[in-house]
């Protein structure tokens, strides 16, 4: 006889945890779309399209049933956070292009769902930032710092075919990241204080993008109210970030940004609630959460600060994947009875 | 009902309880069954030795097979009647496999064999578990261990606790919980004997707080003695031993080690009270309280002589009759699929559940592991299962080891919690007999190899005996050539001296 006890169970499917995910990303993004316009919408479409497409293809050929792991979800997952990181006013074939390699070579090609080492948006990102830089530097300014109106027909056209409109629009409409202005304004013998007076800025991060960033913690908050996620990862993140960069701040408030502005620009939010969270590429003991979040947030710091790039997110969440065999076997938990 | 002092275990699930449905009715009593097939072997230990034949008659409480050795337990007739068979019959275990069992038919007069209370107040701790021994007395709570042993006493190690196990833990069993309601007074008398039998200085009884009635009947009759009644959460495992010892005292039982090692000893509500029953009533353990219940018409409890068919209780209990129907013995998070409802009840069977797809749907289809690791929050040992998974699945089983595969208790919690609806246990289980089964395979195989060094070594050893023998043999035989030789040369001399003499005289 079969012993196929226990008879009874109580989990949420991934389908469903996924969903959660998707769900908890919806503030954000629609205050993104209030603050700078459909664009990101579109990328989110192209993404989705282009994750189910992608994975049908794959899944055939590796003969594996399509619906269950299409609708497991991890996959529109990875392509909505990689439509997150990519700039609004990018090239459609830039999501298309780093959706298709995110699923491809951050996902299947380590065996699919539930075997991918890396966390598959953060490869994705991380071969677009390396092969188009400034493409995805060039981020849109919010619409109301904007003199001229964009409607919604130019950003499809922004996407689909930049000819379309004309150069200075297209330069009105677009700068740097406030952490990139930052850096290459230092690099200028600018006071932070100067810097800062740039209209970019807001109240503690970049104008508008802070305001997402709020977005993002309302879903987080939500993900850890639903259990999705454990406080661990979120907490050891920005706590450290936060502790880092108030150190550096205290030392040398003319160079180093408030905490409060690491926090708030750039994706630490995102980082700390939907990017370091997937679970199949992080750590799983309680303890190895901390250290990998702790190390993640200290080489954005630095990466930050100190390396060529503007943001460090993809290339620390890249590298700590690497430990977490390492990390899961250091810090496994006393098992009751042991010593 | 108050929970208080109590030490939380890693984990543990909250599966709906579905315990109301069989408390409505008061424990019932069937008439005597038609027939009655006793297994030999209904505890963990030895097979009991048979004591009667076919065609011998027998009292109610006689003994009709006696504990063989001291892992194992007597087995007693639970009615009058005649001997039928000795026969292999299907019995109530997952495997599904026929078991030695006797058959008696009862003769519908139910008489006693003379009841013989045990003086347990003067006997020594040796007498007393001979006594013990002949009781038929295992654990009611599932694990079917011979009682006796539990009273030991070890010279090291004096008992300082003794729990008393009233968690009930799994969800639809009832079996403990009617019992406390209704029979508080034998549970409390025979916990208070216990106590005095292991000189234990302190008693606890460990109830979760969703049995308020068995609590209150408990409180009233413990009044005026010693005995403490804590409530734990309701909380599953908490009915594990080595939980609820941790529950209610904060103290891990250590790896490979026994809470006797740390002066407790666990025994459950119904041991204790048939522990009462056959010392100051001289009744050997031959029924127990069993819950049916599930998608059965009514749901309850049943007291039960041993040997019963549970076909009996389940049409009484109007559960159907129909074949594909399947039934489940023990509670869902642990039980196991019966082999056929045509089986005995077995000092082992504390809960029958008629199931349907609707109660207990089948499994969904797998999913990879996503390592969300809800089964390490869940798991109340604090393994990793997600790791013991991936290492039984790809048969890495010294690793699997390493990560303390044998500490998991089989509680269904990874199972239970699992989003991608993989059957761990199940992994866990295979992987477990993969590896004992190998050890004995290399154990058998390192005899084996000992043994044929061992023969070679002898036929070396003959080998050379045998040439030495030889040697000495063809050293024996040269002599004997070389003496013929010169016997033969000197024979050949002393002719020839003879002929030329004769020749000589002939001249």
């Amino acid at each position: 006889m079969d012993n196929r006890s226990p008879y009874v169970v109580n989990a949420p499917s991934v389908s469903m945890i996924m969903l959660k995910v998707l769900i908890a990303l919806i503030p954000g993004i629609a205050i993104y779309v209030y603050i700078f316009g459909l664009g990101v919408v579109i990328n989110i479409f192209l993404a989705s399209l282009t994750v189910i497409l992608t994975e049908s293809i794959i899944l055939s050929i590796r003969k594996l049933p399509i619906k269950p792991f299409i609708f497991d979800g991890s996959g529109l997952v990875a392509a909505w956070l990689l439509a997150l990181s990519v700039p609004s006013i990018a090239p459609w074939w830039i999501i298309v292009l780093g959706t298709a390699l995110c699923i491809i070579f951050g996902k299947h090609l380590y065996g699919g769902l539930g075997y991918n080492l890396f966390n598959p948006a953060m490869v994705g990102y991380a071969i677009l930032l390396i092969s188009f830089p400034s493409i995805m530097t060039n981020w849109q300014i919010p619409s109301s710092l904007m003199i001229t109106h964009v409607d919604w027909l130019d950003q499809i056209k922004i996407i689909f075919n930049n000819n379309l409109i004309s150069k200075d629009m297209l330069d009105a409409m677009s700068s740097a990241t406030p952490l990139d202005y930052i850096k290459t304004q230092l690099t200028l013998n600018q006071s932070l204080n100067t810097i800062q007076q740039n209209k970019i800025f807001g109240l503690v991060g970049g104008k508008g993008l802070e305001l997402i960033n709020l977005g993002y913690l309302a879903g987080g908050l939500y993900l850890l109210k639903e259990k999705i996620i454990s406080w661990h990862l979120p907490v050891a993140f920005l706590s450290t970030l936060f502790i880092t960069a108030l150190i550096f701040n205290v030392l040398a408030p003319d160079t180093f940004v408030s905490p409060l502005f690491h926090i708030m620009s750039g994706g630490s939010i995102l980082c700390a609630f939907f990017i370091i969270t997937d679970p199949v590429s992080g750590p799983t003991t309680p303890r190895g959460k901390i250290y990998f979040a702790m190390a993640i947030a200290l080489l954005v710091f630095i990466i930050r600060i100190f390396g060529g790039y503007p943001e460090g997110i993809a290339f620390a969440v890249l590298l700590l994947n690497i430990c977490v065999p390492l990390i899961d076997s250091l810090t496994q938990p006393r098992i009751f009875g042991h010593k | 009902m108050q929970l208080k002092n109590i030490f939380k275990f890693n984990g543990g699930v909250h599966p709906n309880e579905n315990k109301k449905i069989s408390t409505r009715l008061p424990i019932t009593k069937l008439p005597i069954p038609k027939k009655i097939v006793l297994p030999l072997r209904q505890h963990v230990g030895h097979v009991a030795k048979l004591k009667v034949k076919p065609g011998d008659h027998v009292l109610k409480g006689q003994m009709i097979a006696e504990a063989d050795g001291n892992v194992s337990a007597s087995i007693h007739a639970p009615t009058s009647g005649k001997v039928l068979k000795i026969s292999e019959e299907i019995i109530p275990h997952p495997s599904g496999l026929a078991d030695f069992c006797v058959t008696i038919k009862p003769d519908f007069k139910d008489t006693w064999i003379e009841k013989k209370p045990i003086p347990w107040k003067k006997l020594d701790s040796a007498q007393l578990i001979r006594a013990l021994l002949q009781s038929g007395i295992v654990g009611l709570g599932g694990a079917v261990f011979p009682t006796h042993m539990k009273f030991k006493i070890n010279q090291n190690q004096a008992i300082n606790t003794l729990v008393i196990n009233a968690a009930e833990c799994e969800p639809f069993i009832t079996c403990d919980d009617m019992f406390m309601r209704e029979r508080a007074d034998e549970i409390i008398q025979g916990t208070l004997i216990s106590q005095t039998l292991l000189l234990a200085k302190e008693c606890v009884i460990g109830i979760e707080d969703n049995k308020v009635e068995a609590y209150e009947a408990l409180k009233k009759a413990a009044q005026g003695t010693s005995i403490q009644i804590k409530v734990v959460p309701t909380l599953y495992p908490s009915g594990d031993a080595k939980r609820l010892i941790y529950l209610l005292m904060g103290l891990e039982v250590p790896k490979e080690k026994r809470s006797i090692d740390l002066g407790i000893q666990v025994f459950n509500v119904a041991t204790v009270a048939a522990i009462y029953r056959y010392l100051e009533l001289g009744e050997p353990s031959i029924s127990r309280v069993i819950t049916i219940t599930g998608t059965v018409k009514t749901p309850r409890n049943y007291e039960v002589l041993f040997g019963t068919p549970l076909s009996e209780l389940i049409s009484d209990a109007g559960g159907s009759s129909n074949k594909t129907k399947k039934f489940i013995m023990g509670g869902p998070m642990m039980g196991f699929d019966l082999p056929s409802i045509h089986v005995p009840v077995t000092k082992a069977m504390n809960c029958v559940i008629e199931s349907s797809p609707e109660l207990f749907p089948a499994p969904k289809p797998v999913m990879p592991c996503i390592r969300c690791a809800r089964c390490a929050d869940a798991c109340p040992v604090s393994l990793q299962p997600q790791e013991l998974y991936w290492f039984s699945k790809s048969s890495q089983l010294e690793k699997a080891k390493d990560y303390n595969l044998f500490d998991c208790i089989e509680c269904g919690c990874c199972t239970y919690v699992c989003p991608s609806n993989i059957p761990l246990v199940q992994f866990y289980r295979y992987a477990k007999s993969e590896i004992i089964s190998q050890d004995k395979a290399k154990e058998a195989a390192d005899t084996a190899r000992e043994r044929n060094e061992f023969r070679l070594t002898r036929i070396e050893r003959e080998k050379k005996e045998r040439a030495e023998r030889h040697a000495q043999k063809a050293l024996g035989a040269q002599e004997q050539k070389a003496n013929d030789e010169k016997k033969s040369t000197i024979a050949a001399a002393m002719e020839r001296v003879k002929q030329t003499q004769q020749e000589n005289i002939k001249n």
